[in-house]
């Protein structure tokens, strides 16, 4: 497989909303490519007929009940990560 | 090292007054201090322990019934979400972080007694083999300081090696809790996909994960495994327990005409000769307690890892979506607009080896590559379903090694990426397959231990830890 371009990494790394230095695009486009040669391997493997498997235990669909259950946290508690509040607000940037 | 009797032994001190919960704790502590040249420990639940010991105390004085675990101290990877100190996941990203609940294992271990007195040191977010990639410091293996201890559990199983606690808990999701327990000489037990709730524990791949206990003897993670099993209205992937239970009480299984295979795949070329050898000596006692050995051959084996690391990173991208700086974790205080706050916080919170793997998971989830990798991985995964089913028709249980070598030696893979994910190579399975599998130590090769796996089939955890603990007694 050929190497993944410079190009393809910024691309990713766009997508995954990553910043990278020259040098870490450069390690990564090393590393990914070595990595995505190693998986490969599954291209020679005959899977006719089957289906894939997402979920290991066979469980689908588990529902509750929609009420509400007490774990006794309150928003304060919640919110106490938040980097940035007012009030009981989560305080972004300015959008554009 | 053994400063602790048996988790059993060591609540009934408790209970009897022979010791007491703040004697426990105290000596917990204390040790944790004296050990820190090891780096197993990010950070010490100091207050809350002594509190919760203080009250279990006051409890027994007063003639009240207490928890199957009072007065135990135990450690927790600092992945699970804790009251008294910061949940970090080794990482940056996480650094300060002080969780607004706890993990649903945490609390029912807490409800039976137990106290969580430390955070143990992990791969930053769970990924690695080595606990080389915590964003912190290394954790060093209790048997030789120039060695790993293992990973991504590194810290839980060198605390429980060198004797912090009577437990400690790891989570698992291609062997980050049987690797390091085989690394360093203790019990490590990966539970069936879905007996143990996940809720308060960092996401790392959903499909896989599973939370378990690293012990110094099969009971003891039998009780634990007891205590944390079972359906949680907080983690909808959770499965009934067994009704039996998971606590051994001495219950035996008849090794005499069981049927054991030794997975032929694991014990070819790759396999360092000593290991190989602790391991054929452990097929023999098997043999000798009048198992019938039979060669089993996985032929899907060998794909394994290259499914594993196409599931793995995509499950890891979508779940370190989240972190983006907004509502808890790393914030760029210097952001100007809201994308570049998500961006900047995302690239300094996160360290290398949580960005490659969410750059792969990107990619083998972007469209035009779906197909080719993660449909095609899910359905070659399908492939070593069956053959583990088929392979369970006719044996009772699997065994083989943990890891195809013993601890490396510190930075001896740092440079390749792909070698250090190599070390996988016999643990990912169990966590494709969902199935249990335990690493119990087996001997030395050289002056380190070696860990003998043994698998069972889905939600047979009960027997796969009797047959353990049986092994664990002809072994001695």
């Amino acid at each position: 497989m050929s190497k993944l371009t410079k190009e393809e990494i910024l691309k990713l790394a766009f997508l995954a909303r990553l910043k990278l230095s020259d040098d870490e695009v450069e390690k990564y486009q090393k590393e990914l490519s070595s990595i995505l040669e190693y998986v490969k391997h599954l291209d020679n493997v005959d899977v006719s007929g089957l289906e894939p498997t997402y979920q290991v235990s066979g469980l689908v669909n588990v529902s509750r009940k929609d009420q509400i259950i007490d774990y006794g946290v309150s928003n304060e508690e919640l919110l106490k990560n938040v980097p940035v509040r007012e009030g009981m607000y989560i305080k972004v940037r300015r959008m554009i | 090292m053994v400063h602790w009797k048996t988790i059993k032994q060591e609540a009934n001190d408790v209970a009897n007054g022979t010791t007491s919960a703040l004697a426990n704790v105290n000596k917990s502590l204390k040790l944790i201090q004296d050990n820190e040249e090891f780096g197993a420990i990010i950070s010490v639940i100091k207050d809350r322990s002594i509190e919760r010991a203080k009250f279990i105390d006051a409890q027994i004085a007063k003639g009240q019934k207490v928890g199957r675990l009072a007065g135990v101290p135990f450690i927790a990877k600092d992945n699970f979400l804790t009251f008294g100190s910061e949940t970090t996941a080794a990482s940056n990203m996480l650094k300060g972080f002080n969780a607004p609940y706890q993990s649903t294992a945490i609390e029912k271990l807490e409800a039976e007694g137990a106290i969580c007195v430390a955070k143990a040191n992990l791969d930053a977010f769970a990924h690695g083999g080595s606990t080389e990639n915590s964003d912190f410091f290394v954790t060093k293996n209790p048997h030789d300081k120039t060695r790993v201890a293992g990973g991504s559990s590194g810290g839980s199983a060198a605390a429980v090696t060198l004797g912090l606690a009577p437990f400690a808990l790891g989570s698992d999701t291609g062997g980050s809790i049987r690797e390091p327990a085989s690394f360093c000489g203790v019990v490590g037990l990966k539970p069936t996909y879905g007996l143990v709730s996940r809720s308060g524990v960092v996401a790392m791949a959903s499909s896989t994960d599973v939370i378990g206990p690293i012990t110094t003897n099969v009971a003891d993670a039998a009780l634990v495994l007891d205590i944390m099993s079972g359906k949680d209205l907080l983690d909808s992937t959770t499965i009934d327990n067994d009704p039996k239970g998971y606590e051994l009480n001495g219950a035996k299984s008849n090794i005499s005409g069981m049927r054991i295979g030794v997975i032929k795949e694991y014990m070819d070329d790759g396999l360092d000769p000593e290991v190989k050898k602790v391991i054929t000596e452990s097929i023999e006692i098997f043999k000798k307690a009048g198992a019938v050995i039979v060669d089993v051959s996985l032929p899907s084996l060998p794909t394994a890892l290259a499914v594993y690391y196409i599931v793995v990173p995509a499950e890891v991208s979508s779940n370190l979506s989240r972190y983006d700086g907004q509502r808890f974790g790393h914030n760029d205080i210097n952001a100007k607009t809201l994308e570049e706050s998500y961006v900047n916080s995302r690239s300094q919170g996160f360290g290398s080896e949580a960005k490659r793997r969410i750059m792969i998971g990107t990619h083998v989830l972007s469209s035009g590559y779906y197909d080719a990798y993660y449909k095609k991985a899910q359905t070659v995964r399908t492939k070593l379903i069956n053959e583990f089913n088929n392979s369970f028709k006719s044996v009772d249980a699997l065994i083989g090694p943990v890891t195809p070598e013993v601890a490396f030696k510190i930075g001896a893979n740092s440079d390749d990426p792909l070698k250090m994910y190599l070390i996988d190579i016999m643990t990912v399975a169990a966590n494709l397959v969902g199935v249990p599998a335990i690493s119990i130590p087996a001997g030395l090769a050289g002056d380190m231990p070696v860990g003998l796996q043994i698998m069972a089939p889905q939600q047979k955890d009960r027997d796969l830890l009797i047959l353990a603990s049986e092994f664990e007694g002809l072994i001695k």
